[in-house]
């Protein structure tokens, strides 16, 4: 009885010490620790706050300078040098909604079939499969001006010899994009499992059978998210148009095959190089309504992403 | 009976396809065919002309007065002038959102910070180039500004506004591939070292950060391609000055701004003018794809490592 009463105390003393080194060694850190983790904490947070700083700033700047040009008859009134009370964008906006089409004609069926070919055609183990891949993942990030340069040399001038038309602007636009939607259908269809295509192939659907009925509808969300990525970053690039002839004097609605187009952001540049306060107010109401167009682009593609991204 | 395993016959229709399938492949090679020759033909013919040591080695860039000098380090100095303040500014403030985004964000916060840096990510490079010569300057740059530092800052056109431009536009571009990078450091390393009582910071800093390397580096060597070969916004913000100087308080040209000034105007096919733009080109193209080429080697490292 004694013994026992001893006993239960000394593990009570043991329980109670060890307790007291492990929460030492583990909660109580040295202070040290603790302040200058939340100084880092901190620091972090700074980041966070100026990137979203610059944003809001971009935004709000946009909107206050450019709110008093802003109105319905920038979609009707073509531009002008002289009296910017009654300049506005109107073959700027048509010529970028041509170019857009251009691009989606060629970008979509080609850049969905690219990636069919690499994803379920392509022997990985070869060399000329992995040249192409690593081609399209360099091409991603060529500069848009060296596009301008090979619009200029090679669509313009030299072995097509369009001139400059719209259409040439569309198809430097197009290769521009072309390895953006590569990349995001390439990561679309990968996304669906291996399980899908050997069922298919199982019940005796051909290879090709097998991509059109299961593959490509299972990973059209994301495709389709990488289309209008891509249309987006098309609409608002302005330096390859600057090589391909978007002269920014356009006072006609633009045609495919006509002389001399323009596009909105090439616009919004050139009003933006004018001193006259006017016309820069001019420019940030193009750049509101650019950026009404992409945001909307652009949240709705994370929206479908988001929506029917597919947890197999 | 034998089953009849062998299809019944060739099926032509699926060779075509495959064969399109293959063109529409082929075509992206195609595309850097295309760009290769249409930089190499007038650049020859300009190195006839103008000798490439000289190109080279010059100091003197000015294509438009008599007599014409193509000393392409002008230009070039420009280049880097813009992408070195850039990344000063750039690279804290990515490296810093990735951490916090990878190591310290609830998923909410994360879930809704991503399509945020996606959205800042896409705003065209001709809206930030405005806001950076009408706002940053002004706004930020001037009254940050220490005094009469360097000769202050005067000048209407800058490198540094076209560096805050600049910086703004790769940020998000180094947080998010940074991001995914750590977050692919898989969670037993994390765990590991929390077990043994480490700090969030010495988690993030010694174990996950170190683990994450390569794909960290391929984000800046990626935003220091998007920086070199970023025109619009230097155009509005730099000038159009070719000057030798890596200070961030002079008006420069960089090459993007050269090739877009000059290449606009509808210049003669023979012209010198018109051919140093190529000429200018090629050194670009070389640029960017010897970085692109290490950022992709980076990223495929850390792929094999982890995924």
């Amino acid at each position: 009885m004694e013994l026992g009463g001893m006993q239960s105390e000394r593990t009570r003393l043991a329980a109670a010490g060890a307790r007291a080194t492990v929460a030492a060694s583990l909660s109580n850190r040295p202070r040290r620790d603790v302040v200058l983790n939340n100084a880092f904490a901190a620091l972090l947070l700074l980041a966070v706050l100026i990137a979203l700083a610059g944003l809001v700033a971009l935004l709000a700047q946009a909107f206050v300078k450019g709110a008093p040009a802003l109105g319905t008859d920038l979609f009707t009134d073509v531009p002008s040098t002289l009296r910017p009370e009654s300049a506005g964008f109107r073959p700027a906006i048509l010529g970028s909604l041509e170019l857009i089409a251009g691009v989606i004609l060629f970008v979509v069926p080609i850049g969905i079939g690219s990636a069919i070919y690499l994803e379920e055609y392509a022997d990985n183990t070869r060399w000329w499969n992995r040249m192409i891949e690593v081609n399209i993942q360099n091409l991603a990030a060529v500069p848009s001006i060296i596009y301008g340069i090979l619009g200029l040399g090679f669509i313009v001038r030299g072995p097509l010899d369009l001139g400059f038309v719209l259409v040439a602007g569309s198809l430097t636009l197009a290769l521009l994009v072309l390895p953006m939607v590569i990349i995001a259908a390439r990561e679309a269809i990968r996304a669906v499992p291996d399980s899908i295509r050997q069922g298919a192939l199982a019940l005796g659907a051909t290879r090709w059978q097998t991509i059109r009925r299961q593959v490509l509808p299972a990973s059209v969300p994301g495709i389709a998210t990488g289309v209008i990525l891509a249309i987006s970053r098309a609409l608002g690039e302005a330096a390859p148009l600057l090589l391909v002839g978007a002269t920014v004097f356009v006072t006609f609605d633009p045609t495919p095959f006509g002389d001399g187009f323009s596009a909105m952001p090439v616009q919004i540049f050139q009003y933006a190089t004018r001193p006259q306060e006017e016309f820069q107010a001019l420019a940030f109401a193009g750049v509101i309504v650019m950026l009404g167009v992409l945001l909307a682009m652009n949240s709705f593609a994370i929206w479908l992403r988001n929506r029917y991204e597919q947890r197999w | 009976m034998r089953p009849q395993l062998q299809a019944p016959g060739p099926r032509y229709g699926e060779k075509v396809i495959q064969g399109l399938l293959a063109f529409c492949a082929l075509l992206s090679v195609l595309t850097t065919t295309a760009i290769v020759i249409a930089l190499i033909e007038p650049t020859i013919d300009f190195f006839g002309v103008v000798p490439i040591d000289e190109f080279l080695t010059g100091t003197e860039w000015s294509p438009q007065f008599e007599p014409a000098s193509f000393g392409v380090l002008p230009i070039v100095a420009g280049t880097l002038n813009v992408a070195l303040w850039a990344m000063l500014f750039a690279v804290p403030i990515g490296l810093g959102v990735a951490i916090y985004l990878s190591e310290f964000a609830s998923p909410r916060v994360r879930s809704t910070m991503k399509p945020v840096l996606e959205i800042l990510a896409g705003i065209p490079t001709v809206a930030i180039g405005i806001f950076a010569i009408t706002f940053g300057l002004p706004h930020v740059i001037q009254p940050l500004w220490p005094g009469d530092f360097l000769g202050g800052v005067e000048k209407p056109f800058i490198a540094l506004a076209a560096s805050f431009g600049i910086g703004l536009m790769v940020a998000p571009i180094i947080a998010s591939i940074s991001d995914d990078a750590m977050s692919a450091v898989p969670g037993g390393l994390r765990e590991g070292a929390y077990a043994m009582g480490a700090s969030k910071m010495k988690v993030a800093t010694k174990v996950i950060f170190p683990a994450a390397i390569s794909g960290i580096v391929a984000s800046i060597v990626l935003a220091i391609s998007r920086t070199v070969g970023e025109t619009m916004i230097v155009l509005l913000a730099a000038g159009s000055t070719p000057n030798l100087t890596f200070l961030p308080n002079e008006a420069i040209q960089t090459m993007t701004a050269y090739i877009a000034v000059v290449a606009t105007g509808d210049l003669s096919t023979a012209s010198l003018d018109y051919k140093s733009v190529f000429a200018v080109g090629t050194v670009l193209f070389l640029m960017t794809l010897a970085m692109n080429l290490l950022s992709i080697r980076l990223v495929r490292k850390y792929r094999e490592v982890y995924e």
